[in-house]
């Protein structure tokens, strides 16, 4: 599936949802299904630190394609962070650089990638992109 | 029952009424800043509207009319704290820049090398960094006063932690994070025995009851306008004129100047010689205005009615199992922090925020204290005047909600 594809289907699925207590729910969920980050690589190194929850971001490179694994200390930016890893996981570098993430503000949690919003979670975009451009940078040596 | 008619006075304050996610507003993040009464608002637009001018400057009608008004503010602010003087008085652009002019300007004449400076646990960030970067800059010490379990200063610590070498002692008269009342009139006592100069941080305390600096007998005090109902932008640093006097400028440039050649500058008197620039007399005046209306309420009606939420409050979520109130005195204001077992406060934030209630999450930029307590942060609701025992209600129905949604 392509990056955008899975974007699209995100999208499709939060679109049943006309409750906030229904996303939050559903994130919930979702936080729950993102495969753990191996214990080695729940520390300082690879923390990115909001005021208010932490992330822990790791990615490696699989052949072309880059691994994303997360975690965070509050549910719902972990939900959110799976989301994230969920569009962005399998991809090339080049293409998580080269598109738009657009289904955050579609599903209604763009807010939570305000900068005063300082859960972590724009660090965490900020972060996949620059293992994206690191890695691009690695393929294309 | 409270001599204060609280569905009145919610007609004051139009941002009140109104709906977050389809659900009735219920604002309890006052301890972050308090909301506007219609008087304030309405004195910034006349004053835009009709009486707009520099003030201090011109010879003109609207310049001499305003310049008068800013004045009366001053001394509003002037009565308000029970200050002796009203050039005792120094606008500033609120609490941390009025503790980052006294750091820096009593620091630069007072302060050297191995000499002491003592904050407490329960600081804000604002009255910590000041001091530690005069600290830095004149190879001074930084002591901090340590607190019990319940979030109270041991004074007995503070007596310790003085010495020859004290230069000012730096608290908070409420904590900002807890709502810990300090008694700093003792503070106060045990500083002057060996004449060290006290601050106290005020930002919490002005808008829950009657302040008086001559019978605290404090050397500084200092208080921001956006969180004792007043707009934003504005704050008061007061002083004892002798230090004010002695102390130089922090910024300069504009009103404060008597006298300028390329060779050598005057600085004016006081209060100017502390407010360089072009003052925010538009707050200033509305500062005043929101005194007048608190002082109209009555201050110690607010006291009481907020005693009366606080009580109320911290039973109703007291019985709620797994939830746990940090800062635990007997002595508060209407601040209740807290924490749910096994509930990242972020989540509780956001859940509790799409219910319609407005509270704040996190440190508080408080962040030893948050270290000292062994909380990564909490859940902190800080009541109003203005507010009900039926949203304290709300709130206790969305916690119960947080609890089912992630328990």
């Amino acid at each position: 599936m392509t990056l955008n594809e899975q974007q699209d289907e995100i999208i499709e699925e939060f679109s049943i949802f006309d409750d906030w207590m229904d996303k939050y729910n559903y994130l919930i969920e979702l936080s729950k299904d993102l495969p753990a980050i191996d214990p080695k690589h729940k520390t300082q190194q690879y923390l990115i630190e909001g005021c208010q929850s932490k992330v822990w971001l790791f990615a490696d490179l699989d052949g072309e394609v880059i691994k994303f694994y997360a975690d965070s200390d509050a549910i719902i930016t972990k939900g959110i962070a799976a989301l994230l890893v969920r569009v962005l996981n399998g991809q090339k570098p080049a293409d998580i650089l080269n598109n738009e993430l657009y289904f955050l503000d579609k599903i209604g949690l763009q807010q939570n990638l305000s900068p005063t919003r300082s859960n972590g979670l724009l660090a965490m975009v900020k972060q996949m992109k620059l293992y994206a451009m690191a890695y691009h940078a690695k393929l294309g040596s | 029952m409270p001599n204060l008619d609280i569905q009145k006075i919610r007609k004051d304050f139009p941002i009140l009424n109104q709906q977050v996610y389809n659900k009735p507003l219920v604002y309890f993040d006052n301890g972050a800043t308090t909301q506007k009464p219609l008087c304030v608002i309405n004195e910034e637009i006349k004053i835009y509207s009709h009486e707009n001018s520099n003030i201090h400057r011109g010879v003109h009608y609207l310049s001499e009319q305003l310049t008068q008004r800013y004045e009366d503010a001053r001394k509003v602010v002037q009565k308000f704290i029970k200050a002796s003087y009203d050039h005792e008085v120094i606008f500033t652009s609120g609490t941390t820049e009025s503790i980052n002019t006294i750091a820096f300007s009593f620091g630069e004449k007072y302060v050297n090398e191995g000499d002491e400076i003592i904050i407490s646990t329960l600081e804000h960030h604002a009255n910590i960094v000041p001091w530690q970067m005069l600290c830095e800059r004149k190879k001074a010490i930084l002591k901090v006063i340590p607190i019990n379990e319940k979030g109270e200063l041991l004074l007995d610590e503070y007596k310790k932690l003085i010495s020859p070498k004290t230069k000012i002692v730096a608290v908070n008269q409420v904590s900002n994070a807890l709502g810990t009342v300090n008694d700093v009139k003792t503070m106060i006592d045990i500083a002057h025995q060996t004449n060290i100069p006290v601050l106290i941080d005020g930002a919490q305390s002005v808008q829950h009851g009657k302040i008086d600096v001559q019978e605290l007998d404090c050397d500084f005090y200092v208080f921001s306008g956006h969180k004792v109902y007043g707009p934003n932008g504005i704050g008061v640093l007061y002083g004892k004129e002798k230090w004010l006097n002695e102390m130089p400028p922090f910024m300069t440039g504009g009103e404060m100047i008597k006298k300028v050649t390329f060779g050598k500058t005057t600085f004016n008197e006081l209060p100017f010689k502390f407010e360089a620039g072009t003052p925010n007399y538009v707050s200033a005046i509305g500062l005043a205005t929101a005194i007048y209306y608190i002082q109209q309420l009555g201050l110690e009606n607010i006291a009481s009615y907020e005693k009366e939420l606080l009580d109320y409050g911290t039973k109703k979520l007291q019985s709620i199992d797994g939830l746990k109130v940090i800062g635990t005195s007997e002595n508060k204001v209407s601040v209740i922090s807290f924490i749910l077992e096994n509930i990242h406060h972020f989540d509780a934030g956001m859940v509790i925020d799409k219910m319609g209630i407005a509270v704040r999450t996190g440190h508080h930029c408080a962040e030893p204290l948050m270290d000292r307590l062994n909380v990564e942060g909490t859940i902190r609701a800080s009541f109003s005047f203005y507010n009900t025992k039926e949203e304290i209600d709300k709130l206790y129905e969305a916690i119960l909600t947080v609890k089912q949604m992630f328990g």
